[in-house]
This record gives C-alpha cells, structure tokens and sequence, in this order.
C-alpha cells in the first residue's frame, strides 16, 4: 500500500539501494566506532559547559580535568569492547582489528595521563578552561581514527582533525611568546607537510583508481604494474615525505625542536607520544599493506631515513642546554630507532614498533611531566642545570625522572631495553646488519646525554633554582607513578604487550 | 570541438606546475600570509589532480575526496589565522625571521 505511493518511491529505492549494497550502517558499525562517538559528544559538550560556567574561576580545572578523564575512561571501555566485533565498518572505511585497538588504547592512555599532568599546570598559569579539554579530546578522536583507518580518505581526516587540534594546543597559553611561535611553526610545516601527503594519495588514486588500502595492495600485487612505476613510485614517496614530517624523521624534523620548546609542557607531553603513535601507526600501516608489495623499493629510503634521524637526534641532543630542547630532540632520535623496525619491514618489525612505542610513549610522558612540574609559572627553569640537586631536594622526583633517563638509554628492567632489544632483533631477522650495529653505537652516544642530567641532579650542589620548589601535586605524581610502573612493568614482563602485539600484527597477511 | 580537445595529461602537469609553486612561495616568501597562502596553492594543486583523475576514471570517490581536502583546508585556514593574528599580538610583525627567538 504505501509503495503504490509514487511520491516515496525514491525514499524507497534508496533505501533498498542503501540495504543491498550495504550502505546502510549497522548496530555493530556504531559499535565498532563508539569509542570516537562518546569522545566527540563529550568535546562538543565541553564546550558548550564552558560556556555556561563562563568566568567562574574556583575549581572549572577540576570540573573538566575530572570529566574528561572519566570520558576517557569510558573511550577505553568502548575500546576493548569494541574489539570484540572486529572488521570493517562503515563500508570498510574504518577496520577494527588488534592492531588498530592496541593504538586506540595507547593514545587514549596517552591522553588521561596528559591531563592528569596538567591540572596543575593549568592552575598556575591561570588558564584553566574547557577548550583545553575539549581540545585534548578531538584530538584523541583524530589519533583514534587515524590507527583504525582502513582508507585513504579516512587516513587525512584523522591526520587532520588531530593536527588541527594540536596545532591550537601547542599556543594554548597566547600570550606567551614562545606558544606562538611553536604554534606558528608546527601549523605551517604541518599543512605544508599534509600537503605532500595528499598530493601522494592524488597519484596513487590516479595509478590504482581507488583510496582503499587493500584494494591498492591488491592491484599493485596482481597485475604488471611496472610501466607506471613512475607514478607509484613518486605517489609512495611523497606520502612517505608527509609521514615523515608528522613523525619527525629525518630529513623532515626541523619542526620538532621548536615547537616542543615552545609549547606548554603538558602539550609537550601529549603531542610527542600521541600523534606520533598514531602517526607511525597509520604510516605501518600505508606502508606495509598498500604499499607492501613494492617494499623494495621503499626500503632504502626508510633505511636511510632511520640512520638520518638515529645520527641527528642523538647528535644534536648532546649540544642541548635546555631540557625541553633535549628531550625534543632525544624523541627525534627514538623516531629514528622505529623507523629501524619498520625498514625490516617483516611481522617481528611491527610488534617491535608496537611494543616500542608504548615504551616510548610512557617514558616521555613521564619525562615531560617532570619538567612540567619542574619548570615553574612562566616555565622559568628549563636548563640542565636548573635540576642541579633535585636528588637530594626531592628524592622520590629524581629517584622517578631517573627511571625514564634509564629507560631511554635502554638499560635492562625498564622498557626501553625490551623495546631496542625487539627492534634490533627484527633488524638482524631483515638482514640490515649495518643498520643494527650504526643504531646500537647511537644508542651508545645517546647514553652520554642521558647520564649527564643524572650527574646534574645527583652530584651537584642545590642552587637558587631549589628555593622555590613546591611539593609533588597529585597530578603530577600519579602521571609519574603511572608510567614508571608501566616503564617497569615492559621491562620485566614483556610478554603481556609483546603477545598481543605479536598477534595484533598478524593484519600484515 | 568537444570537452576532450583539452587532454587530461595536461590538467595534471598543470597540477604539478601548481604544487611546485607552491612549494616555491613556502620556502622562499618571508611573509607569513604569503606562506600561508602558498599552502593553500599546494591544496588547490591537489584538488585539481584529484578531479582530473576522478574524470579519468569516470568516477566519483575523487571528486569526494577533493570536497573533503576543501574542507579541511577551511578548517585549517580558520586556525591558522587565528595563530598568525596571535603572533602579530605579541610580535606586531608578520615576517617569518622574526619569529625565531627558540635557539640552543
């Protein structure tokens, strides 16, 4: 009766259209993509919360430092449960599999333990207020979306709405010179870098005729596709010069030191374990399945790559006198440890880049949040030697900070030794001799920058920078328990990510 | 006389001729504006490829994604202006080397 209505006849067509090709969502669509949803409301909302409590000034950092870890709590719920219905959603534009869920749950943890480092922070320069929140918040959904996107479309907008996002984070405070400057700088080379990025996917849809990863891995596989090698070929490389700026590789890290100077601490924190994690997740990702059968010819540049950041960031952080500095440049030198992993492109690799990354992510969060606390109103005290008898002033402090130096130079029982270990291991299995023993001296040379703060904290004389030391907030001293339990934890129980990671990776096949 | 008596291989060295170009205002203008709109030349450069090739192939998922990239580049256009109007705040200069007070 009501099809005998011409009127709904399109509405009906559609909808069966809609059916029969599968374009309708499902239940488990949303599902599959709930952890984003409870996100994104909760940012919205957080911004209209803001408005509504206006100027009231007591406690609106608690309210929405409180809301939002709860709302990422509730994210990492949605995660695991979510990683109960595996595949494709929304017509395989997003793929929930244990690698994308493994990411999920990093960046996510990444976030809670940013904000909980930035109550304080927030409090002390007066800028207490729900866009941060809000911000932190979208940009998890973008890092979110990013390591589930089994699309090309779905890769840039998860780049960019975290992008977006951080680019505000990095000069949140805008009065302060040095946020706009990193904001500035990480804004322009990170557009000019998603510009290579997608004129990369232009050609590589041109070449394939489709954005779809699989489908791209499956026509570069099965036909002879080598007289349009040329095409490919600049498509991988210039998608490879977009990842290779958001994830401060060489030759592309010119940005990174700046901006993570520049940037508030927190900001700091998250932006250099997060998006990278989810940066270098989507690039496994491109790389290993799209473009998976023309590994070869990509190799040598990744391989180059690697050598390029291992050298540069472990050079230049020796000549570092500020510590923000330093440690910028220490995680460019990580960067270039992962990148090993991913130039032996083999199912060892991507575990070890798992695994190392939430080592990695861990430990540099716990490392920026001691300079957070460290630093004062006005991030005043940011040198080496501003820490100078920070072992004897604040023992537990030191005793924590040491256990994230330890572990960025890779000293067995903490996760950074698991994490070199597993990306050494996976270098040898590929072959790349050279490429293990140059790592390995680096890793040598980095030691020295490492031990220097020790020595600064441990074996000098208290200066004036002590006097105005406060205590510990909570905050701040949860994020540090937090991640040196988890540094311990990967480094004396390996096994529990590495099974889930080795697993995880099996999406390579 | 049709449609087709531009070929297509030329909407794309156009393209490319766009692109570099853009690169070229990014590196070498001093201006932040102007490296800002040199950006926006590279996106553009990207649509234009995008859309020729989506025509190549007759069909559409290019010319969504070129909607996409517009919007997206609308999205980064209001935060990037909103960053360099904080920076001439606080510095009342807009040119590049001026902001460069983070050295070693």
């Amino acid at each position: 009766m009501w099809g005998s209505q011409s009127w709904l006849q399109p509405a009906f067509q559609l909808a069966y259209l809609m059916t029969m090709y599968n374009f309708m969502p499902s239940g488990d669509d949303y599902i599959r993509f709930l952890p984003e949803i409870i996100m994104s409301v909760m940012g919205t909302f957080f911004m209209v919360l803001e408005g509504i409590l206006g100027d009231k000034k007591e406690g609106k950092g608690l309210i929405f430092g409180h809301l939002t870890l709860a709302t990422l709590l509730a994210a990492l719920l949605a995660c695991m449960y979510a990683n109960g219905f595996p595949g494709n959603a929304f017509t395989g534009m997003l793929i929930i599999d244990g690698y994308g869920t493994f990411f999920r749950v990093l960046v996510i943890g990444v976030g809670m333990l940013a904000v909980l480092s930035s109550y304080q922070y927030l409090k002390r320069e007066h800028a207490e207020a729900g866009e941060y929140h809000a911000l932190i918040l979208f940009s998890i959904v973008g890092q979110c979306v990013m390591v589930t996107a089994n699309e090309l479309i779905m890769v840039f907008i998860g780049l960019e709405v975290s992008s977006i996002a951080t680019y505000v984070l990095a000069g949140y405070l805008r009065d302060d010179k040095r946020n706009n400057e990193a904001a500035l700088k990480y804004f322009l080379l990170g557009s000019f870098a998603t510009a290579f990025l997608l004129y990369g996917i232009a050609w590589i849809y041109g070449a394939s005729g489709s954005t779809r990863l699989d489908t791209i891995q499956a026509f570069l596989a099965n036909r002879d596709v080598a007289h349009n090698m040329a095409l490919i070929g600049t498509a991988a490389a210039l998608m490879f010069v977009g990842f290779a700026f958001k994830v401060s590789a060489a030759p592309f890290q010119i940005w990174a030191p700046d901006v993570y100077q520049g940037a508030p601490a927190p900001v700091t924190a998250f932006m250099s374990a997060g998006p990278k994690a989810a940066a270098f997740a989507v690039f496994v990702r491109v790389f290993m399945t799209a473009f998976g059968p023309i590994v070869d010819r990509w190799e040598p540049f990744v391989w180059s790559s690697a050598l390029l950041t291992m050298v540069i960031g472990n050079f230049a952080a020796l000549m570092q006198s500020n510590i923000k500095r330093l440690l910028a440049y220490s995680s460019i030198a990580h960067a270039g440890y992962v990148m090993v992993a991913i130039a032996a492109h083999n199912q060892i690799g991507v575990s070890a880049v798992m695994f190392y990354l939430a080592a990695y992510a861990l430990m540099n969060i716990g490392a920026f949040a001691v300079v957070a606390h460290f630093s004062r109103q006005g991030e005043k005290y940011v040198n080496v030697e501003d820490l100078a008898g920070l072992g004897w002033k604040q023992p537990v402090t030191a005793a924590l900070f040491a256990i994230f130096l330890l572990s960025f130079i890779g000293v067995p029982l903490t996760g950074g030794f698991f994490g070199k270990f597993y990306i050494f291991k996976a270098a040898l299995d590929a072959n790349l001799i050279w490429l293990s023993v140059l790592g390995l001296l680096n890793s040598a040379v980095a030691a020295y920058y490492y031990l220097r703060i020790l020595v600064v904290m441990y074996m000098q004389e208290p200066g004036e920078s002590m006097a105005s030391l406060q205590p510990l907030s909570t905050g701040i001293s949860v994020t540090l328990w937090a991640s040196a339990l988890g540094t311990l934890i990967l480094g004396i129980y390996p096994a529990a990510i590495l099974t889930f990671a080795r697993s995880s990776s099996a999406f390579l096949k | 006389m049709t449609f087709n008596s531009v070929p297509l291989s030329w909407y794309l060295m156009l393209s490319a001729i766009l692109f570099v170009l853009g690169i070229a205002g990014f590196l070498y203008r001093r201006n932040v504006i102007t490296v800002f709109m040199s950006i926006e030349l590279m996106l553009n450069a990207v649509n234009l490829s995008f859309v020729t090739f989506s025509y190549q192939l007759k069909q559409v998922d290019g010319h969504i994604f070129s909607f996409f990239v517009m919007v997206v580049a609308a999205a980064e256009a209001a935060v990037g202006l909103a960053i360099i109007l904080t920076v001439f705040k606080n510095r009342q200069s807009l040119r590049i080397d001026d902001v460069s007070s983070m050295k070693y």
